[in-house]
């Protein structure tokens, strides 16, 4: 495994999540938590979909898909039909699994991972103009939400030396 | 890989500096690594310390959200007592490997 060297090691990461199912939101949470436990400053911002991860109604009932997800497999394997996944209930039930199987790995609940990073000094915020979208206000967001940003301020705070911006 | 002498004892180590054999700890090493590292233990690093290297010792993984709920500290507290990578850090100074976990 080759390091950076010392002189060129990440300094900051800014991580836009664009969506909102379980899988997508977990990839940015995951990395976010990551950085900040590497000592690596982490902004992270929600906008579209990906705003049910922070909105205090939808945060801890976020789904995986389970039509139109061509890598959805059954328990063992064996291939899952996309009209099983269109039946009632199997969404919620792949989705229920799939957080419990989280939950055996130590992997938080989205709540409680949006407090390990802003424990952890990492920056939660959210887009204004989806937010103007689906009518929310900052009391429907979660407490770790720092701020509401247009992109323009997005854009202001995540320049610097040795600073990238990840899309999940 | 090389060998060190930390408090007076001759320590196995690895390329990133992480004690090979966990039964050469002694609270004066951590103390040393601690230094390194620049830390001044207190008595509640030596808890967590103590904590980490019980779950070590007992083959559990660790992330940072089990030290989180050991009773012992929060994860901000985690992050204040090892500012910078806590768990690495943390784990670096119990003589204990390089945590391999992502949480």
């Amino acid at each position: 495994m080759e390091n950076n060297k010392d002189d060129h090691r990440l300094k900051k990461v800014s991580v836009i999540c664009a969506k909102g199912a379980l899988e997508d939101v977990y990839a940015t949470l995951v990395l976010a938590n990551g950085a900040v436990m590497e000592g690596i400053e982490a902004k992270v911002f929600f906008t579209f979909f990906g705003l049910d991860a922070i909105t205090k109604k939808r945060m801890k009932k976020l789904h995986t898909a389970t039509v139109a997800n061509p890598a959805m497999r059954m328990p063992g394997g064996l291939p899952f039909p996309t009209w099983l996944g269109s039946l009632p209930f199997v969404e919620a039930g792949v989705s229920s699994m799939m957080r419990s199987q989280m939950e055996k790995l130590d992997i938080p609940p989205v709540d409680e991972f949006l407090d390990m990073i802003t424990a952890g000094g990492g920056e939660i915020y959210a887009c204004k103009l989806a937010m103007d979208m689906f009518k929310l206000t900052k009391d429907d967001l979660s407490e770790q939400v720092k701020d509401v940003l247009t992109v323009g301020e997005f854009y202001a705070m995540a320049g610097g030396e040795d600073s990238q911006i990840i899309f999940t | 890989m090389g060998t060190r002498t930390i408090a007076g004892i001759e320590i196995q180590v690895n390329d990133e500096g992480y004690m090979m054999d966990a039964s050469q700890w002694t609270p004066e090493v951590a103390r040393e690594l601690a230094k390194e590292e620049g830390i001044e233990l207190t008595d509640k690093h030596f808890e967590v310390l103590n904590f980490i290297r019980d779950e070590f010792l007992k083959g559990n993984p660790l992330t940072i959200r089990k030290v989180g709920k050991s009773g012992i500290v929060d994860i901000k507290g985690l992050y204040e007592l090892f500012p910078g990578g806590p768990l690495k850090k943390a784990s670096k100074i119990a003589g204990i490997s390089k945590p391999s976990s992502c949480v």
